[in-house]
């Protein structure tokens, strides 16, 4: 005796969430079947294997119909097919966006192509995820993507308006679609000890500051080339960057910059010294880097270089972070003082942010 | 011309892309009905078309409005091939035709393809004018509304019940005309479900006309079936009960927002229609109720009824003492012959309801069915169906006197069904033997006030047990006794019918649900060898399935089934059985003997020994399962074993002397009854076989009940959430050693994993029961077993539960032992029995009045009545609630019950009958045969939902997943499905809504409650 054929459906479609986590997570059904059978299951309901098979085929056969949909969540929304209650929709949606940090550290800043799938078996290999949640999860970020690539307005909510994710998913999505815009580097090796909360944080304030959208005006000229105000970098602002170079440039500048922030400073740092030292060194840094943000190339190397310009520097002088903050803080400000420099505003654009994610980079 | 119908395309959306090239569609959509076709503008290049086309316009006759379906077809424009279909939407546009149901149909409807399923949706608005014509009512059927639900519906109440309905109509399958070898799949079935659809519309509409020819106006269990013949053709059958209903429109006939039973039980007096107690006062009642209940037994197994039959009676029953029996004589007489010839101007006294008005069943006689096998030969003249209509008319001849044997007059529960392999074809019919009242069957009886009252002196909870027929002359074998309730009237030691429970029946514990599955194997033969073969398997067959559902059913420890329905299924090398009922413990019916088990070799020590061995095990099962069904029967019935004629202390000396006259025989039988037991012996394989299937039965888990009628006994206090569901199953059998032993193993492991699957996916819902479980089996091919189950998960809140059960216990321990003291408290619980009864509710109050007696301050017992009320009718029925409400647009509910627990039903719209096919000749990439079944099934249910909200309703009641035809061909890659559904399409109301606005209400409502019991009665 075979079972040909064995089918449930429910008026209103059942969705067991532990079955969805694992389908989600690319466990063929008997893997499925064998790790609920390990979860205890059967002792709980008395259930027999056999029922667990069917059930758990049954969830998957449904999961793989509403695949379809939730590619288009506004569709799981409108669609007759599923009576699905609107939690339980949430939840599915959700979900199915949610990714593991393991893989998306490995893709963040890459080009979302399809060249980059081929290495999903690796990624798969090294990060112990199977190969089918690698391919959602990779195939959201590019969905996404390419939806919200070209359109205007908020990044964040051109994405939870078409994917209907929960805000808190929609900002993290926000931040791959922009990281793989703008190509950062995320996966030297000196970058490794990032988590993607790090990178997310960061990419949060770069569209908050120093993208078109930042500006807070659209642009007048609807031909012009920046309809994506989100998830391009102003590139005017950037070429501005070039302007703060006067500040290490001008030796009186730099020096003066310098002595206020010692003055204001001394006795209050542990490190003092060292940052007294190293001042030149890591205001050269700073500025050298937004000076370099013309060229895309050094774009994409933004995060590389805040890692060896600052980030190493202070740490192998075993700054505790306060005082970073407080040197940050210092260091930002003092330039107001300077009567002889004449770009407060962009010096204030671009060190805001890299403020913000310095401090949050700054971590072992 | 008396008809206008009026078509409105909006627009479309999720339409697939047609043009690859562009990745988009170029849509318009043609509007057909009858040989009319209107078409939209191409809307260009878009997946969501904004047609908003002008009104098209059809002026029609209503009979073509009530035969055809309005068809909608979406096209895809290309300029230089011709135009792909993206796929259809049929609109069935009759509940648009009376006059309560819809006034218009706007809504979102999928669009489907029999070949790629469902293609995006088409938002339609579609309207009918119909003109003041007087006359249109006799041309053709418009204005007789139909329902599914076996019922009377909530918001309605029945004037009449005119009884059986039936046609047939029959038709050429197109599947297998000649045109089909040379059309495309998508063509011949399209040509099928457009001609199903019609045959329904022309069924429905002659069913109609039979309906008006009545003095009817609407169809009650209105139930309609396709019998696919192959070659001989397509035949669509329906039957039905016609009634002439009223609607409880206005606020005033509903009952009001009384918060305070005190209240209620002060309208009381008012009441029209008495409760059966309030009269029981005097001591002569129950002789009147006596004689009334024997004497239709009597005159109707003996056709020739007079006034002497009646005499003869008396004596025996022990009338003639005191007025009363003078009175109640020849009133009792004219209402014996007020029934018969109500019931016989009818060629068929049947009733496909399975519930009933209070009062309306007297008696029950028991099951009644019949079958036959016939060969299938084309059918020559659709125009005149008349073979098929003398075979079904010949069989419902024999269940009618059946009926007439069992001593009844009528025949309840009824419904017919058939089994097709190549051509034999088997026929069935079955239903349940009953005594009514003629109340309800005439015309102008509203007259007579007094003979009501003398009607409804019968017992309360027992009187429908009660034996109909002679038991001097007993049509069969059947060990009687007193009533355990009433202890006047006899029945039987067990009680089998096809209808639910009724309202009043006093149940103890909770019931479950029973089946009896069986297969034979049989020969393959031809045409006549064939037939003959199946005719031969049949009585063994039914007698093997009762046999098993008697063990099964004093294994459980329960005395009584309802919704029995045996279904023989017929394939090219086998028969199917499969019975299903709901068993409950009736608390005036005795308690079921044990099993015992004996062998035929007595001598032999270790065969002495299994055998008690099993002996043992059964008898711990039966233990077991009276724990788990809470039957706890009241100690009394010892009492009655003593002594054989059963007589409370306070009964009068009056009593006595009439049961005297069949002292004897009650004495027998009970001996007989009580010794025996049930004797199974296992000297074959087979027997040993029946008692391992016996034990295998699984039962549930724990906080899962099951039955397959509306409702659980012992359960009321139902929660909102309800979970509708199909789920199908087939196997294959090995092709090897198939022994009839193997097959019932493998067709019992089938149902009972299937139902452990059911019990295991709804584990969430416990503590749950599923309800109205409906098995189908069917055989597709030589060696696939087919089990389709539809039936619908209801959670329920234990704690409530238990604390119902209790006073339900309680309630029938006291009217057991009707105490003259309890006379005085019966008629106050029982005015809370009557207040929701008048509507004609379903079968709950009983449940209901039992939380109200359990001893609760006043104030608080309102509120638990409110929350046990599971289905939102009786103590609220507010109309100025809006319809409906806003919180759940876009939920529809679907149902198998006639009821919706947690709310009201506050509109029936329509009957929604649809037939679908869908074909693949990608089987594999759909996810195989369970993928393809899968996807078609939730595209169904999202096609009903659909069409119910567009029409303007929230759920579907009285839900049935008709058929459900799978075949498949995996060498080619090719499957096939049709299905046909039905049901009624409702507008309900939550309870919680209702409530907060009958808060809202000025007591000066509870008035018109007087107004509705009058109109009832």
């Amino acid at each position: 005796m075979t079972s040909e054929l064995d089918i449930f459906v429910g008026n209103t479609t059942l969705i067991d969430e532990d079955v969805y986590r694992l389908w989600l997570d690319g466990y063929s059904v008997s893997d499925a079947v064998a790790l609920r059978v390990r979860s205890g299951i059967l002792e709980q309901t008395g259930a027999t294997a056999a029922v667990l098979q069917s059930d758990t085929m049954d969830h998957y056969r449904t999961f793989h119909m509403l695949e379809r949909l939730l590619h288009a969540p506004p569709k799981l929304l409108h669609q007759l097919i599923f009576q699905i209650p609107p939690s339980r929709q949430a939840l599915l949606i959700e979900r199915y966006y949610a990714f593991d940090e393991a893989f998306v550290r490995e893709v963040l800043g890459k080009k979302l192509s399809k060249g980059t799938k081929k290495d999903l078996d690796d990624i798969s290999t090294k990060t112990g995820i199977t190969l089918k949640s690698c391919r959602r999860q990779f195939d959201n970020f590019k969905r996404v993507f390419k939806v919200v690539e070209e359109m205007r307005g908020s990044l964040v909510d051109n994405i939870q308006q078409h994917f209907l994710l929960s805000d808190r998913l929609s900002r993290d999505y926000a931040a791959i679609v922009f990281f793989a815009n703008n190509r950062f580097e995320t996966g030297k090796k000196k970058l490794q000890y990032l988590s993607f909360g790090d990178f997310a944080f960061c990419a949060e304030l770069m569209i908050q500051n120093w993208t078109l959208g930042a500006v807070g005006e659209a642009p007048t000229d609807p031909d012009s080339q920046v309809d994506d105000m989100d998830v391009d970098l102003d590139k005017e602002f950037l070429q501005d960057l070039k302007e703060l170079k006067v500040l290490v440039a001008d030796k009186d500048l730099l020096d003066l910059h310098k002595s206020l922030v010692c003055t204001t400073l001394r006795g209050k740092l542990s490190i003092f010294s060292e940052m007294e030292a190293n001042f030149k060194n890591l205001s050269r840094g700073l500025v050298n880097v937004a000076a370099k943000l013309t060229h895309s190339k050094d774009v994409r190397d933004l995060f590389v270089d805040l890692v060896e310009k600052f980030v190493e520097p202070c740490r192998s002088d075993h700054w505790p972070l306060n005082d970073v903050r407080l040197f940050l803080n210092q260091y930002s400000a003092s330039v107001h003082s300077l009567d002889g420099f004449r770009h407060q505003a962009l010096w204030d654009r671009y060190m805001g942010t890299l403020r913000g994610c310095l401090l949050r980079l700054y971590h072992d | 011309m008396p008809g206008k119908l009026k078509v409105k395309i909006v627009a479309g959306r999720h339409l697939p892309v047609m043009d690859r090239a562009s990745d988009l569609t170029d849509a318009f959509v043609e509007v057909k009905f009858g040989n009319t076709t209107f078409k939209t503008d191409v809307y260009l290049k878009s997946l969501n078309p904004q047609w908003n086309s002008e009104w098209f316009k059809f002026e029609v006759d209503d009979e073509d409005l009530q035969d055809e379906p309005l068809q909608i077809t979406v096209l895809d424009h290309d300029t230089y091939s011709a135009n792909d279909a993206i796929g259809k939407v049929y609109i069935d546009i009759d509940p648009l035709l009376y006059s309560e149901a819809a006034t218009v149909i706007s809504g979102w409807f999928p669009i489907y393809d029999t070949i790629h399923g469902i293609r995006g949706e088409i938002n339609v608005i579609v309207k009918v004018d119909l003109f003041n014509d007087l006359n249109r009512f006799r041309q053709s059927s418009c204005g007789v509304k139909f329902f599914c639900t076996t019922s009377i519906p909530k918001c309605y109440r029945a004037v009449i019940i005119h009884g059986f309905v039936e046609e047939l109509v029959v038709n050429e399958d197109p599947e297998y005309q000649w045109i089909d070898r040379i059309r495309t799949p998508r063509a011949s079935n399209e040509a099928r479900q457009r001609l199903i659809s019609l045959m329904s519309g022309e069924l429905q509409r002659k069913i109609g006309l039979k309906v008006l020819e009545m003095r009817g106006n609407a169809v009650v269990g209105y139930l309609q079936c396709f019998d696919l013949e192959g070659e001989s053709g397509l035949v669509v059958r329906a039957i039905g009960t016609a009634c002439t209903l009223d609607k409880l429109s206005s606020p005033a006939a509903f009952l009001p927002a009384c918060n305070s039973p005190s209240k209620e039980m002060k309208e009381i007096p008012f009441n029209e229609d008495p409760n059966p107690n309030t009269h029981s006062s005097g001591p002569s009642t129950p002789l009147k109720n006596q004689t009334y209940s024997f004497s239709p037994s009597k005159s109707y197994s003996r056709q020739s009824s007079s006034s002497d039959t009646d005499l003869s009676l008396t004596p025996k029953t022990g009338m003639g003492s005191g007025s009363a029996g003078k009175e109640g004589g020849p009133f009792k007489a004219l209402l014996r012959q007020q029934t018969q010839s109500a019931l016989e101007q009818r060629e068929f006294p049947f009733f496909t309801l399975t519930v009933f008005p209070p009062g309306f069943l007297v008696h029950v006689g028991g099951v009644v069915s019949a079958r036959s096998v016939k060969l299938l030969d084309r059918i020559h003249n659709p125009d005149e169906p008349e073979t098929r209509d003398a075979w079904w008319a010949e069989i419902r001849q024999e269940i009618k006197s059946h009926a007439k044997a069992l001593g009844c007059h009528a025949v309840v529960g009824y419904s017919e069904s058939t089994s097709i392999c190549e051509e034999v074809c088997i026929l069935s019919a079955s239903g349940t033997a009953a005594v009514l009242n003629p109340r309800f069957l005439q015309d102008g009886t509203v007259e007579g006030c007094l003979e009501q009252r003398l009607e409804e002196n019968l017992p309360v909870g027992c009187g429908f047990c009660h034996i109909p027929y002679d038991e001097l002359n007993m049509p069969f074998p059947a060990h009687l006794t007193y009533c355990y309730n009433c202890r006047k009237q006899k029945v039987p030691d067990v009680l089998f019918t096809t209808i639910d429970l009724p309202t009043d029946a006093m149940v103890i514990g909770k019931g479950c649900l029973i089946q009896a599955r069986l297969c034979r194997l049989k020969k393959k033969a031809q045409a006549e060898a064939n037939a003959t073969a199946i005719s031969n398997l049949l009585p063994f067959m039914e007698y093997e399935v009762h046999t098993q559902l008697m063990n099964k059913l004093k294994l459980k420890g329960m005395n009584a089934l309802f919704g029995l329905r045996i279904q023989i299924t017929v394939g090219e090398n086998m028969l199917m059985g499969l019975a299903s009922a709901t068993g409950v413990y009736l608390a005036a019916l005795p308690a079921p003997g044990g099993i015992q088990i004996a062998g035929k070799t007595p001598n032999d020590g270790s065969y002495e020994q299994h055998i008690s061995h099993m002996q043992k095990k059964i008898n711990d099962t039966i233990a077991k399962n009276r724990e788990l069904y809470e039957i706890n029967p009241p100690e009394i019935s010892e009492e009655v074993i003593g002594s054989p004629i059963p007589e409370p202390r306070q009964r009068s000396r009056l009593l006595r002397s009439q049961s005297e006259s069949s002292d004897e025989v009650t004495e027998l039988d009970l001996s007989h009854g009580k010794k025996d037991a049930f004797v199974l012996e296992i000297d074959d394989t087979d027997a040993l076989e029946d008692v391992h299937s016996l034990l295998t039965d699984v039962p549930p888990p724990p906080g899962f009940y099951s039955c397959n009628t509306e409702i659980m006994p012992g359960i009321n206090n139902w929660t909102s959430e309800i979970q509708m569901f199909t789920s199908v199953r087939v196997i294959r059998l090995s092709s090897l050693n198939l022994t009839n032993q193997a097959l019932n193993k493998n067709f019992n492991d089938l149902c009972e994993n299937l139902l452990k699957s059911l019990y295991f996916k709804l584990r969430s819902m416990i503590p749950c029961c599923l309800c109205h479980v409906n098995f189908t089996v069917s055989l597709p091919e030589d060696e696939l077993i087919q089990v389709t189950v539809t039936a619908v998960a209801i959670t329920f809140d234990k704690n409530q539960a238990l604390q119902t059960t209790k006073a339900h216990i309680e309630k029938s321990l006291q009217r057991a032992s009707a105490d003259t003291e309890e006379l005085l408290q019966f008629p106050l619980e029982l005015c809370s029995d009557s207040l929701p009864s008048h509507p004609f509710p379903p079968a709950k109050e009983h449940l209901e009045s039992a939380s109200s007696n359990s001893g609760i301050p006043a104030a608080q017992r309102a509120v638990t009545v409110e929350k046990a009320n599971p289905m939102g009718e009786g103590n609220f029925r507010n109309r100025s609630a809006p319809p409906c409400a806003s919180s759940t647009v876009g939920v529809v509910k679907m149902t198998p019950l006639s009821f919706i627990p947690g709310a009201k039903i506050t509109k029936y719209l329509g009957i929604i009958n649809m037939f679908f096919i869908r074909e693949t000749t990608s089987l594999r990439e759909e996810g195989g045969v369970s993928g393809f079944l899968h996807a078609f099934i939730a595209e169904v249910f999202a096609m009903v939902r659909a069409h119910v909200a567009a029409l303007g309703g929230n759920a579907v009641v009285s839900y049935i997943m008709k058929q459900c035809v799978f075949m498949e061909n995996p060498n080619k890659n090719q499957a096939q499905c049709l299905i046909n559904v039905s049901g009624d399409a409702v507008v309900f109301v939550r309870e919680s809504d209702l409530e907060v606005a009958s808060v809202q209400q000025p007591t000066a409502n509870c008035q018109p409650l007087c107004a509705g019991g009058e109109v009832t009665t």
